[in-house]
């Protein structure tokens, strides 16, 4: 790619990218969420068109007008999220990948190719089993050999390891190692600085839609590249709470959720948050995590278990009476759930305090009190939006990370359940998320943090527990505790560990 | 892709940029609407110029067109409420129908003094409109059943419903050999505007249920709460919106206001129960285009009602001044609906020229120039 730049309203979203991707190579590219990455990415796959530069593949110019170029090209995607039909089955769904799919038995044709190209990388596929019924994992490797059998040279990888256990990511990384030994070229999009230096050959940096560096990987370190992605070097300091842990204000003891499907997802969970504590809740995406949060807020009802709040019993009480005892959430998806994006920032910032004195006079709303909250939350949380009117939708996911953080926030919360708050934010909206929570904590607030980002956890929370299948594997000291020990408690090892913090 | 443009997402969508596509989509559907004309061997611009002249610029001729928007308004007023909050009534035409079905018994058989038969009517069509959305709605929030599919099938219910009872039980004594109900007391009659057909009473009420439906979207907890239920039904339960509750209650609303639609025709128009394809006319399906033309705001689907009025008033016109066949208004209105599903994507993103240097050449790759590498 050379000098390619793409503008959206308001931003340059790349600006005069170069990137040179060789033959059998693993090419990561790192950088915050917000960096560029997506963009650059969806340009080489043909969903967005350069507003200049030119991309050339085998020193030709390649034109990428629809990712139907691209595969023809020999670009293959597997996205973050999958593009696989749950319902069919994986022949099926390779068929659909095909270009010249037969229109009578189209799956017949792909076993001969589908043998050969398992054998070469090490798959193991069922090819008659339904997609909805595979791991994240395995729908991935679906996903590759999709791109494989359109004979794809080269293989854009969208953060493959976010939904990976640490197993099912060093799986990936021997196909990735398999097809570099094949001249085949990988770019692999993370920011997980571990993995990148672990996989790839080379590191290309982006920051604010610029390059701002490529290194070797055998000659790169992890605060070299740290640095380069945020611009500046990081503090991982702690700021233990001052005064230190108070009364128990949620207790949480058996706790049993089930899926829609009967699965199990949560398993007797046991949890104590204390006032003026942060809990961090570590695991690997699906292990519980969501639905705890779920229940502690009143989304879900857990089928067997007690939640006690302050004392009282709060077990299958509903959401709006949860806010009003005052426990607030912070939602892992914040534009579908978080605030309604086709209403104004005014209107959001009421979203759940709506029905409470001073925006709710008996049936009727108090427009100029919802204005005048609103003026007032877009000063004191520095939300950037052209006006308190403005179609929540159009603003950045910092800015409606601060329309949710000032209305969850603002009234004094007794509990206060953050999933994954700063997932996909600026280091500076991170910063003052990180900031909001910690001020909620030394005010005495209970505070469960949910995050994958062990660093997070590790700066913020005073105690960790890890879950692992729904259930407790460890609960660790964030002071002492070791990136690895948590790791393997993720992974569902229960080795007994020195007991650290109150698991009572 | 379509030639060398591609279709990039805006960021907002004025209220004015709405107008003006709207506005955009009824003139390409007039100009199918001429060339159709031109088909049938008559001038478009002398029928247009006819049309007009016959419909807005004649007393008796703009009466018709208020007469025909009248339940085009109550219940186009109704679905506004219902789309908001993502409830597809299709059912409008059906809780129509129920509804003159309602004031028909309440006329025919209550007994009660004149000056309490009308007010009574009207009620008992609220009620019977609102009691005929009912069903979907319960079936959509308690078993999630798609409610385009019941409230559509009611329809038919209705229909079916109201031909038994005028074939049947209702049968007129007086009109041997017609299928009519009887002809209703005098007192059941609403007034008329001089000697047109305008029966003001139900233009009042049609006019004040969009004022009330607008305060109830603006202005109360429930409506914001409807907002939200429509916009995003996640944040809505996050936002501890009891869904189960607000649906009833905009769904009753909502088919409540299509069955006083139904109590004006009959006892604005008809003064009895006669059959459901004169009673209604196609109504209820119409009202989905009012209410879709309107952008689901209740205060422009007064106007956007008076739009199809015209449509249907000029339909007569057509047929009687023009020769044309009747069919033709159902034409003209598919086409004004077809053309605003059609402009609907520009609301949302627009046409953005894919720039040359991207390329070309069917093989999707091309030499590089010289002095580029």
């Amino acid at each position: 790619m050379r000098s390619v730049s793409k503008r959206f309203p308001g931003v340059l979203a790349n600006d005069a990218i170069d990137l040179t991707v060789r033959r059998g190579e693993v090419h990561a590219l790192l950088g915050e969420n917000g960096a560029g990455k997506t963009t650059l990415v969806h340009m080489l796959y043909g969903l967005q068109a350069p507003d200049e530069g030119a991309i050339y593949l085998r020193g030709r110019r390649a034109r990428l007008r629809s990712p139907r170029d691209a595969k023809v090209a020999g670009i293959g995607l597997v996205a973050q999220h999958f593009h696989l039909a749950r319902r069919h089955t994986v022949a099926e769904n390779l068929a659909l990948a095909l270009p010249e799919t037969p229109a009578l038995f189209p799956t017949r044709a792909l076993r001969a190719p589908v043998a050969e190209l398992a054998q070469r990388y090490g798959f193991e596929v069922d090819l008659r089993a339904r997609v909805g019924a595979l791991s994240p994992g395995e729908q991935q490797r679906v996903e590759i050999l999709a791109a494989l059998l359109q004979g794809a040279e080269l293989l854009i990888l969208d953060e493959p390891t976010s939904v990976l256990t640490p197993q099912e990511a060093d799986r990936l990384f021997a196909v990735l190692q398999r097809m570099r030994q094949e001249g085949k070229g990988v770019i692999l999009i993370s920011h997980k600085l571990d993995e990148v230096l672990a996989i790839a050959d080379r590191i290309t940096v982006l920051r604010g839609g610029k390059v701002v560096a490529t290194r070797d990987a055998a000659t790169a370190s992890a605060g070299e590249l740290a640095t380069l992605m945020v611009g500046r070097e990081v503090t991982r300091g702690r700021s233990p709470s001052a005064a230190g842990p108070g009364a128990v204000r949620l207790s949480v003891r058996n706790l049993t959720v089930h899926s829609e499907r009967g699965e199990a997802r949560l398993n007797g969970v046991d949890l104590d948050v204390h006032g003026g504590e942060i809990v961090g809740v570590a695991g690997v995406a699906g292990n519980g995590q969501a639905e705890l949060a779920e229940v502690l807020t009143g989304l879900r009802v857990a089928e067997a278990g007690t939640v006690l709040l302050d004392g009282a019993d709060v077990a299958g009480a509903g959401v709006r009476d949860l806010f009003a005892r005052g426990v607030v959430h912070i939602p892992e998806d914040r534009n579908a759930m978080g605030v309604v994006g086709g209403m104004k920032v005014s209107e959001n910032l009421v979203l759940r305090r709506h029905r409470q004195a001073p925006f709710s006079k008996g049936r009727l709303l108090d427009w100029r009190e919802v204005s005048r909250n609103a003026d007032g939350a877009i000063r004191d949380y520095q939300i950037s939006t052209p006006s308190r009117d403005t179609v929540t939708r159009q603003l950045s996911g910092g800015n409606v990370q601060k329309v949710i953080l000032a209305r969850e926030l603002g009234g004094a919360p007794g509990l206060v359940v953050a999933s994954h708050p700063t997932y996909g934010l600026d280091v500076a909206a991170t910063e003052l998320t990180h900031k909001l929570l910690r001020d909620q904590r030394d005010r005495g607030a209970a505070v469960l943090l949910v995050s994958e980002d062990l660093d997070e956890l590790l700066q913020l929370s005073d105690r960790i527990v890890v879950l692992f299948r729904g259930s407790v594997t460890g609960t660790v000291d964030a002071a002492g505790a070791q990136r690895d020990e948590i790791g393997l408690l993720m992974a569902g090892d229960r080795t007994p560990l020195a007991p650290a913090g109150s698991q009572a | 892709m379509i030639a060398g443009f591609r279709l990039e997402q805006r960021g907002s969508i004025g209220p004015l940029r709405t107008w003006a596509l709207s506005l955009g989509a009824i003139v390409v559907a007039m100009v199918l609407t001429g060339v159709l004309f031109a088909a049938f061997g008559v001038a478009p611009l002398a029928a247009f110029a006819t049309l007009v002249d016959r419909t807005i610029l004649d007393a008796r001729g703009l009466s018709e067109v208020v007469r025909r928007a009248i339940p085009l308004m109550l219940a186009g007023v109704g679905l506004t409420l219902a789309f908001r909050a993502r409830f597809w009534n299709i059912g409008a035409e059906g809780q129509l129908l129920i509804g003159g079905v309602a004031a028909s018994g309440v006329a025919l058989f209550s007994g009660l003094p004149g000056p309490l038969l009308l007010p009574a009517m009207f009620l008992a069509g609220f009620a019977a409109g609102a009691a005929w959305g009912l069903g979907p709605a319960l079936l959509k929030v308690r078993l999630g059943v798609n409610e385009i599919i019941t409230t559509l099938m009611l329809n038919y219910v209705a229909i079916y419903l109201v031909r038994w009872l005028i074939n049947g039980p209702w049968k007129g004594r007086s009109l041997s050999g017609f299928a009519y109900s009887d002809v209703f007391e005098p007192a059941a009659w609403l007034p008329t505007i001089g000697t047109t057909r305008l029966h003001w009473p139900t233009l009042t009420l049609a006019i004040a249920a969009a004022v009330f439906v607008a305060w109830l979207l603006t202005k109360t907890r429930f409506g914001f709460e409807v907002r939200m239920m429509g916009e995003s039904p996640d944040a809505a339960r996050y936002a501890g919106v009891d869904s189960f509750r607000t649906t009833l209650v905009l769904v009753l609303v909502s088919a409540g206001a299509a069955g006083l639609a139904g109590v004006g025709e009959v006892a604005g128009i008809h003064h009895r129960l006669v059959d459901p394809a004169s009673l209604s006319v196609g109504y209820g399906y119409t009202a989905i285009i009012v209410a879709l033309l309107a952008r689901r705001d209740p205060l422009a689907a007064l106007v956007t009602a008076a739009f199809l009025g015209w449509v249907a008033a000029s339909g007569d016109v057509m047929q009687v001044a023009l020769r044309l066949p009747s069919q033709i208004t159902g034409v003209t209105q598919g086409l004004v609906l077809l053309c605003i599903i059609g402009v609907e994507p520009f609301l949302r993103y627009r046409l953005v020229r894919v720039p040359r240097n991207a390329g070309n050449g069917p093989d999707g790759v091309r030499p590089v120039p010289k002095g580029v590498q």
